[in-house]
């Protein structure tokens, strides 16, 4: 994150933005503490994608959440918003010691997120499925009132099943939305197992393409790949909508989480808790080879 | 229309009544809306559809917010009118009425008031969730807008009927539900929508009501309008079921009762003053709507009088379509079936008069 006034051209700080994706996943084991019950999975998988966006790629200001130049994000795969209210909180939208309430009654963090309730939400998600199709009304808004911004729309591999997504990729490209990203986490799992036994959704590349966008593919894990993607994004003027392919892995970061569809929701309590914080902490190791 | 369509239309009817569906699709028809004729027979100049397009192009010239979409159905619902003047603030999405909606939702959440307009049944069925998630329930000013509705697509069949839309979108919270009475009335609805807070369902005729205004009526989004005083019966109706409330109303005056119309545009929140206040001086309260009576507008108005503690007996009825489909036929026929022409809305209220 910077704000939109401040020039692009220092270097990115790599061990800041991965330390950050560690902040991300352990904030979210603590929260989901608090719940009893969280999406652990699904966030970290998107860690290195929140972290290089909200860290470095967006032109945010914490202290105007609303500031209609602002870039707009729809975090479309709702369920992961346990690890994006920290990243909001730490960036100054509001005051962290409010994540304390999350999920008890009454508090402005749920499982899924409510625009009305946390600042620097551009739109309140849970339904799978929709977030393209308000990304699309955002891009064309902005067309509308000639601004610059751009809107980025993160969705999951397995939500692709969703019709409406596809309605929403038509009408981007009709439209000419060169404003508008679709960044999918393709973590190849949904909540009954791989996403490619329960409804295939590859060939993704070709899918989006024929639909008229362009499409980059990314190591959704690897931070200066990320931020490379995001550099190679046209101008905002341009007429085809962008596609961001991250494969990445389901649960990326805990051993026992990765490639599981046993943790899409789960609680972790007691030795695991602490074991897991402190694997985290301990950084990305290589993946496991797979049968 | 062929003329082998017209070899199949219910017994009583006639060529027009099958006429009365040739502009559905086009805007326009084959026989020339200045030509239009109701079932009856008499002038149909109030097209409620029809101002739709033209008059947001005009508020649209004083108000930079306004922007409209469709989804393939720009000329049933005229919003070629306003594509015309406005072609950048229109945006067709094709046969795709959840896309629509969302998108909709993305633009207001820019600043904009956007009017997505489709068939009702398409509108509240198909893009119930929509509405609900993404435009009642983050408190966007989307305004929905669900044209030809009810049964007024006669024998399009149940695909293309609308009784349930009032019943379910009035259980959706921060859903304002309004239905246009006729051409000036939805004129004046659209004019009060521009700077109300909430999400709105509008709810248009198919175009063909005759007037109850004759110039555009001054109205506060949930408050009713009396159109008719009286004291022995009070008639609730609302969108296209006003017209022939009225006219029954005048039928009965005829024979000495002095029967009250409230125009109920709004049915969602439900103006329980009005509804009280009637219930209290003419002690008989029939409603009238061209939806399902399961949880429309006469069990809106049940609610409120069960509710009230009002401390004298109220006669109540409830004319609207029963809960079972519809069967095929032009619209003048079914609203006769249904009771819910003037003839049948007189018939009730004498029964509620004895």
């Amino acid at each position: 994150m910077r704000h939109r006034e401040e020039p692009r051209d220092t270097e990115p700080d790599l061990a800041h933005l991965q330390d950050r994706a560690r902040f991300i996943r352990s904030e979210t084991v603590r929260l989901a503490a608090i719940a009893g019950a969280g999406h652990y999975t699904s966030v970290f998988s998107i860690a290195e994608i929140l972290s290089t966006l909200y860290y470095r790629q967006l032109h945010l200001d914490p202290q105007d959440p609303r500031d209609p130049d602002r870039d707009r994000v729809v975090l479309s795969k709702g369920h992961a918003a346990i690890g994006l209210y920290p990243v909001l909180a730490d960036l100054g939208y509001f005051d962290p010691t409010l994540l304390d309430t999350y999920t008890r009654l009454g508090s402005p963090f749920g499982d899924h997120p409510d625009m009305k309730k946390v600042p620097g939400i551009d739109f309140s998600s849970g339904s799978l499925g929709h977030g393209l199709s308000i990304g699309v009304g955002m891009a064309l808004g902005a067309r509308l009132a000639s601004r610059s911004y751009r809107t980025w729309v993160l969705l999951g591999d397995a939500e692709l099943n969703e019709g409406q997504v596809w309605e929403a990729a038509m009408s981007a490209a009709h439209f000419g939305l060169g404003n508008l990203v679709a960044l999918i986490d393709n973590n190849q799992l949904g909540i009954d197992g791989m996403t490619r036994d329960t409804m295939a959704v590859e060939p993704l590349r070709e899918r989006f393409e024929s639909f008229g966008w362009e499409v980059q593919r990314v190591d959704g894990h690897d931070v200066p790949a990320l931020l490379a993607a995001y550099d190679a994004l046209p101008g905002t003027s341009h007429t085809a909508p962008q596609a961001i392919i991250a494969d990445t892995v389901k649960g990326r970061g805990v051993r026992a989480m990765e490639y599981s569809p046993d943790w899409h929701v789960g609680n972790l309590v007691g030795e695991d808790y602490d074991d897991v914080m402190a694997e985290i902490a301990a950084g990305l190791k290589p993946l496991e080879a797979r049968s | 229309m062929s003329d082998q369509d017209t070899t199949t239309l219910p017994e009583g009817t006639t060529d027009t009544d099958a006429q009365d569906q040739s502009d559905i699709f086009n805007g326009t028809g084959q026989a020339g809306l200045r030509n239009a004729r109701s079932s009856d027979g008499n002038d149909v100049r109030a097209i409620p559809a029809f101002v739709f397009g033209e008059e947001l192009a005009d508020l649209a010239d004083v108000d930079p917010r306004v922007v409209v979409l469709t989804a393939d159905l720009a000329r049933a619902n005229r919003a070629v009118d306003f594509a015309e003047r406005h072609p950048d603030r229109f945006f067709n999405v094709g046969i795709a009425e959840k896309n629509m909606i969302t998108v909709a939702a993305g633009l207001a959440s820019c600043g904009y008031v956007p009017f997505a307009a489709t068939f009702a049944s398409f509108a509240a069925l198909l893009g119930c969730e929509q509405i609900r998630t993404d435009c009642a329930y983050p408190q966007m000013p989307v305004r929905v807008v669900g044209h030809h509705s009810g049964i007024s697509m006669g024998f399009y069949g149940t695909s293309h009927h609308s009784p349930e839309d009032l019943g379910i979108m009035r259980t959706i919270a921060d859903l304002t539900v309004v239905c246009a009475t006729d051409a000036q009335h939805l004129r004046a609805l659209l004019r009060a929508s521009l700077d109300h807070p909430a999400a709105m369902y509008l709810r248009l005729g198919r175009g063909r009501d005759r007037d109850v205004y004759d110039e555009v009526p001054e109205l506060t989004i949930g408050k009713a309008i009396t159109v008719r005083p009286g004291k022995d019966l009070t008639i609730i109706a609302t969108g296209s079921e006003v017209e022939p409330s009225l006219r029954a109303a005048e039928s009965l005056a005829a024979e000495g009762h002095d029967v009250s119309v409230l125009d109920m545009f709004t049915i969602s929140p439900l103006d329980t003053e009005a509804v009280l206040s009637a219930a209290a001086r003419t002690g008989a309260v029939l409603t009238v709507e061209e939806a399902n009576v399961t949880n429309g507008l006469g069990t809106a108005v049940a609610e409120c009088l069960f509710q009230s503690g009002l401390g004298q007996p109220v006669r109540f009825r409830k004319l609207g379509i029963p809960d079972a489909y519809v069967p095929v036929g032009p619209p003048a026929a079914l609203y006769a079936h249904y009771g819910l022409d003037a003839a049948g809305i007189t018939k009730t209220a004498k029964e509620m008069l004895r």
